[in-house]
């Protein structure tokens, strides 16, 4: 994804030796926290690791039979060896398919602990061998999407990003194509409220849905499906987008993966701030399913907009920027690169904040600068949307010049109608039609501009920049669980033992073995 | 395109205000002009058009004017139209039911709280269900507040307690009698098929299997929210959009002394 360059003179003229210093810190903060995330294992990721070895569909109570696999394994108190080890085991003994073996064990004739164990040597080797396969679907869909992009080449300028949230995959469908031939570039199916929080992942083709469609492998390949006939016929590679958060974060990565995802959400922090989930499982979590997207060429997007959708976007924008920081470690850490950031941020002060526009314009400007190679993600105005369609309409069209100016690139699109219900056809409509009319009738106006020196705008952004490298120092001090325990992302308070989800987290045994961590460790590039 | 500038109508109807008879105002008294935009299923052809603007004097429109249609992808056309209301309206017949009290300040309600209750009046608030929105709730009840109101925490006479999004009905119920609560604010924002209602009903239901519905104030709030609606679920009260913690606060400090909840 090549991308025109901001010039190398900083517009906000940002102190870059704290620039390095903030890095500096995020990543011990990261290095810290990684030391805890390689001694655990998650029920998520077990479950994970069963859908990678190709195991699917679901049991006669329509539970999914990753779960089923990875039940049995707990119950018999032996999930801290990793069920590939006992699905090698299994394949060893019955000479089964992991599928096979599945089956059998939702049908309770097949019990995977009590089995006699063979040797490890042997069991790895099955095991990696028909791990393999789903690498190769993985490596195959990435050339497809490389393919797609060289025929079609990249978007120049920024992507237009909307969301489709019908509750039906059949209607999103019809949804997505009509935005697609409208001019949206990447289509996001919003989740049914909710969904983050179950510790499964539906199965099948779904109809229903409250504020959004289930997130499920075959919606996914609906989609996806969809997308690429409306890209064929306008000769564009239109992406798809779906959620890597929730208790079943990387269980979606691979579903993601495996049926050509383009972006995922797919955040460090935001289950345990937004959906209560516990912390230790999410940090768990995310590295594994950043994992999977790093490998799968993936685009992850951030979710600090949500930081200032509690609080205040003005007084607390540094809390952004800390998590930015953070955000791109972790990310670093768990190979995605830099191109595969769609490091996260808002448009959502108050609009009858005095020189608001000003403020915005410094930060997304600074995150631009801090984060030159990432396909930033830019979220648009919806705290402050009030049903007034015609207000809305406008408050968009400024978040919009902000993205021109400052070339963001992932630019979701504000609605006129944001506060009053999903999307309709025609406010997509009109949303892209205005996002289309400024980024053209204003495309260079960042080129032409510098902004006064010492002057709002280079000053906010450097007050940002300097209270978010202190918070970072606080936060390395302390450790990042104490800090999340003190509320100081999003205003919100998590314990380190509360929340959803941390029956779900296994100390790794000596013995432990996931051929995923190696094969897409070794395939990064 | 529409060519909207059409204002050559005739305008031979009475143009003095009659409250029994309103109509919507564009620039004369009467002259009924709104505006309206949908899409039709079909294909923007002649065809179309005709059937738009047909569609529209159903609705009760006069010389439905449609100033501008767009096809927005295969079978699919959007249209922007005005138009003349035939109906009236006597607004002299129009009753709603709604709280109107004048909001005391924070202050005051401080000082009617330990005048006339004479301790800390405690109040539980969530978002409950699976609607994870907490912009509403957080309004109302943090330290902070919302618009240079401040929120319920930062009230001396008041023990506010914020538990968040994504409650269970259950488990909001329980930690109102653990913690003694006199007032239950629940905020709903999610109201895709209706699961808000839903979710108030059985919250009721619940309250008063535990025989405390007629010990507390319980309250809903969120955009979709209405007076009507929330007494209509068996809500004590119900505030929509443009609430703050005083308008509330004022509410159930007087309704707590009145039902002598004390």
């Amino acid at each position: 994804m090549k991308e025109k360059r901001n010039e190398m003179k900083s517009k906000v003229n940002l102190d870059f030796s704290l620039v390095e210093k903030a890095r500096e810190t995020a990543k011990k903060i990261a290095l810290e926290t990684q030391k805890f995330i390689d001694r655990n294992t998650t029920t998520a990721i077990e479950r994970t690791v069963c859908r990678l070895l190709a195991i699917d569909g679901v049991d006669e109570f329509e539970v999914p039979l990753p779960n089923i696999v990875v039940q049995n394994i707990e119950n018999g108190h032996m999930l801290s060896i990793g069920a590939a080890v006992l699905i090698g085991n299994a394949m060893i003994e019955t000479s089964l398919s992991p599928q096979e073996i599945a089956e059998k064990i939702g049908t309770s004739e097949l019990d995977l602990t009590s089995l006699p164990m063979n040797d490890i040597g042997k069991i790895k080797t099955i095991i990696n061998e028909k791990a393999k396969k789903s690498i190769e679907i993985i490596k195959n869909h990435k050339n497809t999407r490389e393919k797609y992009i060289e025929i079609f080449g990249d978007k120049i300028g920024p992507y237009l990003y909307v969301i489709v949230a019908t509750g039906n995959i059949y209607e999103d469908i019809i949804q997505a194509q009509a935005a697609a031939r409208q001019g949206a570039d990447v289509i996001a199916v919003i989740r049914s409220t909710g969904q983050s929080l179950l510790d499964f992942v539906p199965y099948g083709a779904t109809t229903e849905g409250f504020g959004g469609t289930y997130a499920t492998q075959e919606n996914f390949r609906l989609m996806r499906k969809a997308l690429d006939d409306v890209g064929e016929e306008l000769k564009r590679y239109i992406m798809l987008t779906n959620y890597c958060s929730g208790l079943c974060m990387p269980e979606i990565a691979a579903m993601g993966a495996l049926e050509r995802l383009d972006m995922m959400l797919n955040d460090a922090l935001y289950g345990i701030l937004f959906r209560d989930i516990n912390m230790q499982r999410t940090i768990i979590d995310q590295y594994f399913s950043r994992m999977i997207n790093a490998f799968a060429g993936v685009i992850i997007n951030t979710g600090e907009d949500n930081y200032i959708k509690t609080d205040d976007p003005f007084e607390n924008a540094h809390t952004v920027l800390a998590s930015q920081f953070m955000n791109e470690q972790f990310a670093l850490l768990a190979g995605l690169k830099e191109e595969q950031m769609g490091i996260g941020h808002a448009c959502e002060m108050d609009p009858g904040l005095k020189n608001g526009f000003l403020f915005e314009l410094a930060q997304a400007q600074m995150a631009r600068e801090i984060f030159p190679n990432a396909p930033l993600k830019y979220m648009p105005p919806t705290k402050f949307k009030t049903g007034n369609i015609f207000k809305g309409h406008i408050q968009d069209a400024l978040f919009n010049m902000i993205t021109i100016i400052t070339n963001q690139k992932v630019h979701l699109l504000g609605m006129l109608t944001e506060a009053i219900h999903t999307p309709f056809m025609s406010d997509r409509a009109l949303s892209i039609e205005n996002a289309r009319y400024i980024f053209n009738n204003m495309e260079s106006l960042g080129d032409e501009i510098s902004f006064k020196k010492g002057g709002i705008i280079q000053r906010r952004a450097n007050e940002v920049l300097e209270k978010a490298t202190q918070l970072l120092k606080e936060i390395e001090q302390i450790g990042l669980f104490k800090t999340i325990e003190k509320g100081t992302f999003g205003g919100i308070k998590r314990p380190i033992d509360g929340g959803k989800g941390l029956e779900g987290v296994i100390v790794k045994g000596k013995d432990y073995y996931n051929p995923f961590l190696e094969l897409m460790e070794n395939k990064r590039n | 395109m529409g060519g909207g500038l059409n204002s050559i109508s005739k305008k031979d109807f009475e143009k003095s205000l009659d409250l029994t008879k309103i109509k919507p105002y564009g620039d004369t008294m009467n002259d009924g002009k709104i505006q309206m935009s949908f899409t039709l299923p079909i294909n923007d052809e002649p065809k179309a058009l005709e059937a738009a603007r047909v569609l529209v004097e159903k609705m009760g429109i006069n010389e439905p004017s449609i100033v501008y249609h767009q096809q927005l992808d295969n079978d699919f056309t959007f249209f922007i139209v005005y138009g003349s209301l035939r109906n009236t309206l006597d607004y002299t017949q129009i009753h709603t039911e709604t709280i109107e009290v004048e909001s005391m300040s924070m202050e005051k309600i401080n000082d009617y709280i330990k005048n006339e209750i004479k301790r800390k009046v405690v109040v539980i608030g969530a978002t409950t269900g699976s609607d994870a929105h907490t912009v509403g709730i957080d309004a109302i009840m943090n330290m902070k507040g919302f618009a240079g109101h401040y929120g319920l925490e930062r009230y001396e006479m008041i023990k506010a307690y914020n538990l968040g999004s994504q409650v269970a009905n259950e488990i909001f119920v329980k930690k109102a009698i653990e913690l003694k609560a006199d007032v239950l604010l629940v905020s709903q924002t999610v109201t895709q098929k209706k699961i808000h209602v839903k979710n108030l009903i059985n919250l009721v239901d619940l309250l008063e299997a535990e025989e405390i519905r007629d010990k507390v104030i319980l309250i809903c709030g969120g955009p979709r929210i209405s007076y009507e609606l929330a007494k209509e679920l068996g809500f004590d009260a119900g505030f929509g959009p443009n609430t703050f913690s005083e308008n509330v606060a004022t509410y159930f400090i007087r309704e707590l002394v009145h039902r002598k909840l004390t």
